[in-house]
């Protein structure tokens, strides 16, 4: 280590600017528990209670009576499953031939996908409602699902994971070796784009999770997670809104998430830089 | 190589032992085939692998973007669903005079500024922070990006209520401080406040992360030279770090403005009225949610695809000319 490495160690300015960034992103979240666990009149007390109260079981039995709550949650779970093995399928496949294949036209139409990128395609929801209405796929997981099966981020972001994860070498062998193209891209690219494959799935599950915007315009009585978040901020509309309510909801939807978090935040995390780096 | 393999006279590569011709003519015709086979594998398998997406993103992304277009060229019957006649850019005349359109774009922008520039800033100054060799690194790196995990619905719920105009923390903080409360939901500049902190929230630390990546990629002994150069850590950030980031910054920029200007569950949801329609007055409309009420919720579809359009050719316009931007910027510095 060169002395001007070990000047770059922090001092307490750094840890203490740190430590109140995170404590600002960790605020709302701890006042929706407080919130949320206290009944409605002492939520809307002045001033407001500070600490968490004993009510969030209550609060969370009015939520299931509320909304149709688990359900919901299967139905976010399963589209967000569906869109990210979708997504993660196809981009490795179109990613590894982007990164790895001769054929004509691959610079050209890698450069649509990147193009496409830019494209604001959710200002397109008239014609989606439109088209799915005609096929009779409006109030269905299918028509949550069908937008987001692909994604030219994906197909980008396994583009330039591939370019330097695999030695053209390797394929050269398998070809040699008679593979299929198939087999070749079975046995020598999949195992390794695994990684980003992985990072890749957590992406587009949580960009489906999360999404309001399309569920609320495809579907009417199926709900979605978010679509019960919804649904819970109305009930409580008329003079004040029921924030206890509310935000015990929004607590418990937002838990299956935290939890994925916990588990897999430092893939989340180095997905997140390695994008960065080469995008 | 296979035209070689062709043109190869039959008994060249054959053993002239060979008991029976027939069955080699069989090997030969079968190693042709096998080869040509694996010609046509080569040459179509990146055509297939490639197929699936541009198949389905132009089922679902390309298509609708032009159905929009034609669809902003015609009268729509509202209770029918039927096409009706073709009015030409009469939808778009309409859509550019209406006052809610209009009021709907500047709450567009003024949302986007006031999120997109404190958000750079910040996340500038968090990743410098990052940037250092501290202890737990990991812990600090997730920590900063647990906003982003939770959900745009379940954000704007939670400030909804931090920023509750009778009830809210943030009054009361105010209020407590012998300051005038504010109301949140009412003010039309104060209501982008709002929402722009709630957006701000989410991302920031994720675009945080993104300038750590371009930091720690900047050569180390950049700043051993600045530092001879008696630069401190401070002038350091400046001379060498940010010039370093510059790519990442702009990516930052031009991405943060596809997604800002498309803001649509923040002012839905922060909307407390049953109409949710931004506001009581639209204070808080966006573009986004205009585009939604109209053509979703009342069903003029012609009027929304030409909202569609004209914030689509907005968004590619900034977009193409952040891209000039770079383009000199670049060359300049090159």
């Amino acid at each position: 280590m060169s002395s001007s490495e070990a000047s770059r160690r922090p001092g307490f300015v750094v840890y203490g600017l740190l430590a109140a960034f995170v404590a600002g992103s960790a605020l709302p979240l701890y006042w929706s528990f407080v919130i949320g666990s206290h009944t409605k009149d002492e939520a809307n007390s002045k001033p407001p209670p500070l600490v968490p109260g004993g009510h969030f079981l209550d609060n969370a039995r009015r939520v299931l009576d509320t909304t149709e709550f688990w359900g919901a949650m299967l139905n976010s779970f399963l589209v967000s499953t569906a869109c990210a093995a979708s997504v993660v399928f196809f981009s490795t496949m179109a990613g590894y031939a982007f990164a790895k294949l001769k054929f004509r036209g691959s610079s050209a139409l890698m450069g649509f996908v990147v193009m496409t990128m830019a494209v604001p395609t959710q200002l397109a929801i008239v014609p989606l409602f439109i088209l799915m209405r005609d096929y009779g796929l409006l109030d269905t997981l299918a028509a949550v699902a069908l937008p987001s099966l692909v994604t030219a981020f994906g197909v980008f972001f396994m583009r330039q994971y591939l370019v330097d994860a695999i030695p053209d070498e390797l394929i050269e062998a398998a070809r040699v070796d008679g593979c299929t193209m198939f087999r070749t891209f079975l046995t020598v690219a999949v195992p390794a784009a695994r990684p980003a494959m992985a990072m890749l799935f957590l992406f587009t599950f949580m960009f489906v999770w999360t999404d309001y915007m399309w569920p609320l315009v495809a579907l009417q009585e199926t709900q979605t997670l978010q679509l019960a978040l919804d649904r819970l901020a109305l009930t409580g509309q008329g003079q004040t809104t029921d924030y206890a309510l509310v935000l015990a909801g929004t607590g418990m939807a937002t838990v299956p998430l935290l939890i994925l978090f916990a588990l897999s935040g430092r893939h989340l995390v180095a997905g997140i830089m390695q994008g960065a780096v080469k995008g | 190589m296979s035209t070689r393999l062709e043109g190869t006279p039959a008994g060249a590569a054959e053993d002239p032992a060979a008991p029976a011709g027939g069955h080699h003519r069989h090997n030969r015709a079968r190693l042709v085939r096998r080869e040509r086979l694996s010609r046509w594998d080569l040459r179509l398998s990146p055509y297939l692998y490639i197929s699936p997406f541009f198949i389905l993103f132009g089922l679902v992304g390309l298509y609708p973007l032009i159905y929009t277009g034609y669809l902003s060229l015609y009268d729509w019957d509202r209770f029918y669903y039927q096409r009706g006649e073709f009015v030409g850019l009469e939808n778009y005349r309409f859509v550019l005079g209406d006052p809610v359109f209009i009021k709907s774009l500047v709450n567009t922008f003024s949302i986007f500024l006031m999120s997109s520039v404190p958000q750079v800033v910040i996340a500038v100054t968090v990743a410098a922070l990052l940037d250092n060799r501290l202890r737990g690194r990991t812990f600090w790196r997730m920590s900063v990006l647990l906003p982003f995990v939770v959900a745009p619905t379940a954000a704007v719920l939670i400030f909804g209520s931090l920023f509750a105009d009778q009830y809210g923390v943030v009054n009361s903080a105010l209020e407590s401080l012998g300051l005038e409360p504010v109301r949140w939901h009412v003010d039309r500049w104060w209501s982008h406040l709002a929402i722009a902190g709630m957006v701000n929230w989410r991302w920031t630390g994720y675009n945080a992360l993104i300038f750590l990546a371009a930091m720690q990629a900047v050569p180390r002994d950049l700043y051993e030279s600045a530092a001879l150069d008696g630069a401190g850590r401070v002038r350091q950030f400046f001379s060498v770090t940010l010039p370093m980031i510059r790519p990442t910054m702009i990516f930052v920029i031009v991405t943060s403005t596809i997604g800002g200007l498309q803001i649509f569950t923040e002012p839905r949801l922060f909307d407390d009225t049953p109409q949710r329609e931004g506001g009581p007055d639209h204070q808080y409309m966006t573009s986004t949610l205009y585009i939604y009420v109209k053509g979703i919720e009342d069903q003029f579809y012609g009027r929304a695809s030409a909202a569609a359009w004209v914030l689509f050719l907005i968004i590619v316009g900034i977009a193409l000319l952040n891209f000039a931007i770079t383009r000199f910027l670049t060359r300049r510095s090159a």
